[in-house]
């Protein structure tokens, strides 16, 4: 089975304040992890450091078999960040003129599209529903309907490994479940590797096999119908823990 | 010709500079040129050649104070600039010779624009305009979301620093059209106007340029015929744009 992220012994912090140290885990080809843990647990920090957008304090990251520093195939990774709502809402860019900002890591200068990328950015746009999106602004757009078109940034490029950071928040129920089916069918039809950061460990369950739960260490990590009975979590949560997960 | 060169750049690095809450540094830059002019002056060189190195300088030195002397960059840009209005200031009651050559610069006079300053402006506009064309879906990502841009490959440093070099070349360029005390109306009054009726980036852009070329030709004419200041007349005309097309839209 092919390796996508390897991380071993990782650890950071700002300034003096530790975020996180220690830190080991593989994730492979086709697995789906959450990644929870409480507030200030170093979640987002973590996936900032693997991105190469914070510096590490030691440690190794190595992702598709190759260490980050060197890594330049970052079209194999699809990104949503954190309350990507949060965006200027002054700046006046189409939805289709963002959706195309995902295939910059795969072009060469003067990355100009052509007619492969504009279709590209047509089918991603339909696959996620959203192709009547295209010529409208993303500031006027809802906050479901901004997900879906940041969603399909991180996927216009075909990447293979998925990372959704709190991907749930601005969503109502009905499209937070839209959104968990459609994570889980790129999981399951393309065999895409997904890291979700979540705060939702009672649903999140129903669709990712892996928990890797985090509190400034690694504290589980593993298959998640597993991790009610782990001997870490009932010491990190008492007896209780096998009521905060929901799991297949 | 030159004016209108100058218009689209200042119009295009303006979207860019007000997306990025920077719209200041043209200010503070303007004012840094202010100092450098008064400089070639008081050493009897010609002011453009001394105001270029030395505003271009500024504005390596305002990112790397920002980036470095844990400050904001506003505050950099404020002590950038009064740093160059005070080393004016002082230059020109030393001199006591050029004071009214300097202050000539304090409020432009684009009909007074010489031969070789045309084909400066234009040599430079054009170098300018094509890095930001050959560059365009960089600005693009780097000014949308800066995170997301560096994990596309963009080299987001070199993008910033690039923005600011090319507005530090702007700015000495527009000082010739509207004088160092205007040079961010230039900068910013099209792009916000733009901002208000723009379905789109690429749109934004094209009609921030059509705005600004505009305000240049009819200020340049309204003061020729009308004996009034052609800096302050381009301004005027620009804000006279700016609140009709924000009527319009508060009107939809």
């Amino acid at each position: 089975m092919k390796t996508v992220l390897s991380i071993n012994n990782l650890s950071f912090s700002y300034g003096a304040t530790e975020a996180f140290s220690g830190v080991s885990f593989v994730i492979n080809e086709g697995d789906y992890v959450a990644l929870a843990g409480p507030n200030g647990a170093g979640k987002t920090t973590l996936i900032k450091v693997i991105l190469g957008l914070e510096k590490k304090k030691s440690g190794s990251v190595e992702i598709f078999g190759e260490d980050s520093g060197k890594f330049l195939n970052w079209s194999k990774i699809g990104y949503l960040p954190q309350r990507v709502n949060v965006f200027n809402p002054l700046f006046p860019a189409t939805a289709g003129e963002v959706v195309g900002l995902g295939l910059l890591s795969k072009k060469k200068y003067p990355k100009i599209f052509n007619k492969d990328d504009k279709n590209k950015i047509q089918e991603t746009l339909k696959f996620l529903n959203i192709k009547n999106l295209k010529d409208r602004l993303v500031s006027e757009l809802s906050g479901g309907q901004q997900q879906r078109v940041f969603l399909a940034r991180a996927l216009v490029s075909e990447p293979e490994l998925l990372i959704l950071d709190e991907p749930s928040t601005a969503l109502d129920q009905a499209a937070r479940e839209y959104f968990f089916e459609l994570v889980k069918k790129l999981n399951k039809e393309r065999r895409m590797t997904v890291i979700i950061i979540t705060h939702d460990t009672s649903q999140i369950g129903e669709y990712a096999n892996k928990l890797l739960f985090l509190d400034k260490e690694v504290i589980f990590f593993g298959l998640f119908n597993e991790c009610c009975k782990s001997e870490e979590m009932k010491k990190y949560y008492g007896h209780f823990s096998n009521h905060l997960f929901y799991h297949k | 010709m030159a004016g209108s060169f100058i218009a689209v750049l200042c119009a295009v690095l303006g979207l860019f500079l007000v997306l990025r809450k920077l719209s200041l540094i043209g200010d503070g830059l303007s004012h840094v040129s202010f100092g450098a002019i008064a400089l070639g002056l008081f050493f009897g060189m010609y002011p453009f050649y001394v105001a270029l190195p030395v505003t271009v300088l500024a504005s390596f030195l305002i990112l790397k104070l920002a980036e470095k002397a844990k400050m904001y960059g506003d505050a950099a840009i404020g002590i950038v600039s009064s740093m160059g209005v005070a080393l004016g200031v002082i230059l020109a009651s030393l001199s006591r010779g050029f004071n009214a050559d300097l202050f000539s610069y304090l409020f432009g006079n684009i009909l007074a624009i010489s031969n070789q300053e045309v084909y400066l402006s234009v040599g430079l506009s054009v170098l300018v305009l094509a890095v930001i064309v050959f560059l365009y879906n960089d600005f693009f990502s780097a000014t949308f979301d800066e995170e997301y841009a560096r994990i596309s490959g963009v080299r987001t440093d070199l993008i910033n620093l690039a923005l600011v070099f090319m507005t530090a070349v702007t700015v000495v360029l527009a000082v010739k059209v509207v004088g160092v005390m205007l040079v961010s109306a230039l900068l910013i009054l099209p792009a916000v106007t733009a901002l208000q009726i723009a379905r789109g980036f690429k749109e934004a852009i094209a009609a921030a340029a059509i705005i600004s070329v505009f305000s240049v030709l009819a200020g340049i004419t309204f003061s020729f015929y009308g004996d009034l200041p052609a800096g302050a007349t381009i301004v005027l005309i620009n804000f006279a744009i700016f609140i009709l097309f924000f009527l319009l839209r508060r009107r939809k």
